[in-house]
């Protein structure tokens, strides 16, 4: 009965959503103030019928209701309770079901939110997102229903993988869908802008925050990604430039570069059409990630759902809202007024530089992404990209941008001195030459590109940090002159800086990965020593024992430092008999400067007691996450901005009635 | 002009749905061979059955004829098998086999009970040879030309649809070729 | 969403691999220098079944047998070069995970050079377009430099 009830309330939110895409669009465009106020309750609406529907498949999970084909295919009653609930999101169509609820939980945010936007706008924004809402709800009813049944019902499910058994992989979707849908609120922002025919720096401050956010939950997202694969697999490496990698990387790459244009657009009311563009581009780019991922046009190991219908039906839709934006933009960018004036040397010109770094940054990794695809569909050949091509291109993109990022925020508006922020740099550059003669010492030596990371990592770290002193006038004035100062600064100006600092742990980290790790492999019997990067490590033991829904294999080794005990590490070798596959969780030690990572690898033949262990050294690794965790504070941070909250004075008023559509 | 700037990402885009729409009827997953039209990589494997033919580079020339990779732990295998059973006993066809990476008493029982197409077969142990060819999974299949080159790859197991549009007539024609 | 990652799906139509790890201890060549570079090179060669990760990374048998076979030939004197020629004659240049520079691929490796120029060169027209004229025009008297600075300082003070 449950999931009757779920499979119901999703074809209400279908007709919730087709309402909600056509009336007020049509009201705002006749100035009928009746019409478009229809937005706000089908918004809250559709998503409250779609939150049913996903707490009917959540209850179907967490019940273990085998009679429903998603949850025998995904789920087993031996599973804990966590990984029950992180099923409904483990598969095509649960996952589905996830992207509408949080496409339309933003609608929802907006329409009760959005008292300070113009009615016109709201309703067309409004009406946007229920297009989308409408195409996806769409393709989940006819492709992807996930409450078929079965009959007769099978005793037990099949499980999830094992791979998604995981604390890390079970919150990831979440965060990651949060960013992708996220930026769905730019697109509907551009897109009511371009029917609108208007953008003014009141539009910019009211899609900034949603941008913010959605970049904060990718943020996080990416984030949880790439950790779950550093401890999941085996061996420390956190990034593969894997196209599903790759589909999440981009959006966030162009929701980047959004972030920043949108911010000339307020200050200066400059870079409209382009910035525009971006955030058309930047939803485009999660739309062409979903059907990357589901389609199976790029071979990625680990695209689910691989179905030429769905195929079809994402690209469909894909073409639908992506062309139909670009044609908007087409017809209308071109009468957008030019905006303020500004000199190269600039805030403005460096946000330029920014987004012109980014913008190529992203056009690589698509190229290289989607080369195979291009090559093959011309009948030229095949051809591998992988993380040689992207590491040879995709670097020298940034080092220019983070070089750029500590001088960007120093400069002023309009027209600013070059030579002066970057003397007001000395100090960072400084501080930049201890940290490389820090780590020359410290690792004797090392690769060239490892020092030019450290000098980034910390160019771009104590840059930020030097702008902020700087605007607190930290230690030229007193204290509590600062101190008044650094309360009164403006949130989005300490979310920069925290989210520049971040990047600058971040870079840290992975270059400390890249540079300067050691591994040690070797077979090891119980009682046997190794030594790894002035580490002893003892093999204690090997204990086997059933856990939940798996057998595991854990073993046991003693981490000393000259004689000195440590920890005791339990590396584990995970056996899912149902799914019959195996995982591997490494025992991580980390003091927050560097890992000790050890895995336990498989019982050597011949009965001599033996295992293959691997042992690394993790220098700097954990901050590539501490970083991604600091950035992603500070976009929060930044979202707290009170102007965000109040919305803009002169527009609200001159807007409260409903203006009929401006002519050109 | 100026307009044309704001077409071109529409323009392009357009572009890319083509390629997309494309790319949706390819199967990613095929690897064409590097050793289309050229000749058999030097190898010799020693029989897998005790009164049998091994299988050499040399014993590839002078008629057209299959080379099948196989292997009895293989499932996709046993879908294949009836296929190249046809193959060789009604059509006439000569296949031969290398045996990847397979224990012989499981390939013997295995041949034992869903019949021999095989006119001969190399055993290779240790997947070295199969490298050579190009291997990259089992089953698959190669149509060698009478000097001893390989003319066409499948990766995957034979279907008899398989057979008919693409292998047949090959074979034909290569025939023809050397009557000719 | 990283979904069924690394699980090597592709990897059906080879048996199913008992768990193991890339690299084993056994593969291990004793001369450190030489070990090094065939991680190196193997990191640029991709594992056939897995489709997306390199034989460094891949627990399939074929990598496995791939990787034995760059010691192989590094031990036999190859330079990395041609181990990697060697590979690439049976398997094609779909092995490369860095693929070559060659007519096919011109736009791949040209391509992100060629967006960037041209952004630039956009860029650049945009700022020319945007430069104020007036501050610099005629009649206009430039600003002293303690004028310049007094400016700047209110700017600043303004963002």
């Amino acid at each position: 009965m449950i999931p009757e009830l779920g499979h119901y309330a999703l074809v209400l939110a279908l007709f919730l959503a087709l309402v909600q895409a056509t009336l007020p669009l049509i009201g705002a465009a006749r100035g009928d103030i009746a019409w478009m106020d229809v937005a706000k309750p089908a918004a809250i609406g559709q998503f409250t019928m779609i939150l049913v529907s996903f707490l009917a498949l959540t209850y179907a999970y967490v019940v273990s209701d085998f009679s429903v084909l998603n949850v025998v295919q995904n789920s087993h009653s031996m599973k804990p309770m966590l990984y029950k609930v992180a099923g409904v999101w483990g598969n095509h169509e649960g996952s589905m079901l996830l992207w509408v609820l949080i496409l339309a939980m933003f609608g929802g945010a907006v329409a009760l939110f959005g008292h300070n936007l113009p009615p016109t706008l709201k309703a067309r924004v409004l009406s946007v997102q229920a297009m989308i809402g409408v195409a996806f709800l769409l393709f989940i009813i006819a492709t992807s229903n996930p409450f078929i049944r079965v009959d007769p019902a099978p005793l037990d499910g099949t499980d999830l993988n094992p791979l998604l058994q995981d604390p890390g992989l079970a919150f990831h979707p979440p965060f990651l869908y949060f960013g992708y849908v996220g930026f769905s609120m730019a697109f509907s922002f551009a897109v009511a802008a371009l029917i609108e025919g208007r953008v003014d720096p009141a539009w910019a401050r009211w899609v900034r925050p949603w941008t913010l956010a959605a970049w904060s939950g990718l943020t996080m997202g990416i984030a949880l990604g790439s950790w779950w694969a550093y401890y999941e697999l085996g061996w420390g490496g956190w990034w593969f430039w894997d196209p599903v990698e790759n589909a999440s990387f981009m959006p966030w790459l162009a929701g980047t570069a959004l972030l920043h244009s949108a911010i000339v657009v307020e200050k200066r009311d400059a870079l409209k059409s382009w910035t525009i563009l971006l955030a058309i581009l930047t939803f485009t780019l999660s739309l062409i990630g979903t059907f990357l991922v589901r389609s199976g046009v790029l071979t990625s190991v680990h695209a689910f759902a691989v179905d030429p219908a769905r195929g079809v039906f994402i690209l469909a839709l894909l073409v639908i809202a992506t062309a139909g934006a670009l044609l908007l933009y087409a017809i209308r960018a071109p009468s957008m007024k030019m905006g303020g004036l500004f000199a190269p040397i600039s805030r403005e010109g460096a946000l330029v530089l920014n987004n012109l770094l980014l913008s190529t940054a992203t056009a690589t990794v698509f190229l290289g992404t989607l080369y195979p695809l291009f090559l093959d569909a011309i009948d030229a050949g095949k051809v591998s990209v992988g993380p040689p091509f992207f590491n040879a291109t995709f670097i020298p993109l940034m080092v220019p941008l983070i070089a750029a990022m500590s001088v960007g925020p120093l400069l002023a508006w309009k027209r600013a001195d070059l030579a002066g922020a970057l003397s007001r740099l000395k100090f960072a550059a400084v501080l930049t030459v201890i940290c490389v003669l820090g780590a020359l010492y410290a690792y004797q030596g090392g690769p060239v590109m490892a020092l030019l990371g450290v000098a980034l990592a910390a160019w771009a770290f104590f840059g930020a940090i030097i702008e902020l002193t700087d605007r607190i006038k930290l230690f030229r004035a007193p204290l509590a002159e600062s101190w008044r100062r650094a309360v009164g600064l403006p949130r989005s100006s300490w979310g920069m800086t925290i989210a520049h600092a971040g990047m600058g742990v971040a870079i840290a980290g992975m270059t400390g990965s890249a540079a300067w790790m050691t591994e040690r492999i070797q077979v090891m019997r119980p009682g046997d020593t190794a030594q790894i990067a002035g580490y002893e490590l003892r093999f204690d033991q090997v204990e086997e024992r059933p856990i939940a829904n798996y057998q595991a294999k854990t073993g046991t080794f003693t981490l000393s430092r000259n004689g000195e005990f440590l920890a005791t590490l339990h590396p584990e070798e995970r056996w899912f008999p149902v799914s019959r596959m195996s995982t591997t969780e490494a025992a991580i030690r980390t003091n927050w400067v560097s890992d000790l990572y050890v895995v336990l690898g498989q019982e050597q033949q011949g009965g001599t007691g033996g295992y293959a262990t691997r042992l690394y050294h993790h220098p700097l690794v954990p901050w590539i996450w501490i970083g991604c965790v600091i950035m992603m504070i500070g976009g929060c941070v930044s979202l707290s901005d009170r102007r965000f909250r109040i919305g803009v004075p002169a527009r609200a008023k001159r807007d409260r009635q409903p203006t009929p559509q401006p002519a050109e | 002009m100026r307009r044309l700037i704001y077409i071109l990402p529409l323009g392009l885009f357009v572009v890319l749905a083509g390629y997309f729409a494309v790319g949706l009827t390819r199967d990613p997953s095929v690897v064409p061979s590097a050793l289309i039209d050229k000749p058999v990589p030097e190898f010799t494997l020693p029989p897998l059955l005790k009164d049998g033919q091994g299988l050499a580079s040399a014993e590839l020339k002078g008629k057209v004829q299959l080379v099948n990779v196989f292997a009895s732990w293989c499932v996709p295998c046993r879908v294949e098998h009836p296929v190249l059973m046809r193959l060789a006993k009604e059509q006439g066809v000569t296949v031969k086999a290398i045996n990847y990476k397979d224990k012989p008493e499981d390939a013997i029982r295995w041949l034992n009970q869903g019949g021999n197409p095989y006119a001969a077969i190399g055993a290779d142990q240790d997947g070295r040879v199969s490298i050579d060819w190009g291997v990259y999974g089992v089953p698959e299949t190669y149509v060698i030309d009478a000097e001893g080159r390989i003319r066409y790859k499948v990766v995957g197991p034979v279907m008899p649809d398989e057979v008919e549009r693409h292998i047949l007539p090959l074979i034909k024609s290569l025939q023809g070729d050397l009557q000719g | 969403m990283t979904g069924v990652v690394r699980a090597c799906l592709a990897a059906l139509l080879i048996a199913v691999a008992s768990p193991a790890f890339a690299v084993q201890p056994d593969e291990v060549l004793r001369d450190p220098a030489m070990e090094a570079r065939a991680r190196e090179i193997s990191k640029e060669l991709r594992c056939l079944v897995c489709q997306n990760q390199s034989i460094d990374d891949s627990n399939a048998p074929l990598a496995r047998d791939l990787r034995v076979l760059v010691r192989q030939r590094l031990v036999a004197g190859d330079g990395d070069g041609e181990v990697l020629d060697y590979v690439t004659a049976r398997y094609g240049d779909y092995v490369l995970l860095r693929p070559p520079f060659k007519a096919s691929t011109y736009v791949l490796w040209l391509g992100p050079i060629a967006v960037l120029l041209l952004g630039a060169l956009g860029a650049a027209l945009f700022l020319r377009g945007r430069r104020p004229t007036v501050v610099g025009g005629e009649g206009a008297t430039p600003l002293t430099p303690e004028e310049r600075q007094r400016l700047d300082r209110l700017l600043r003070e303004d963002s």
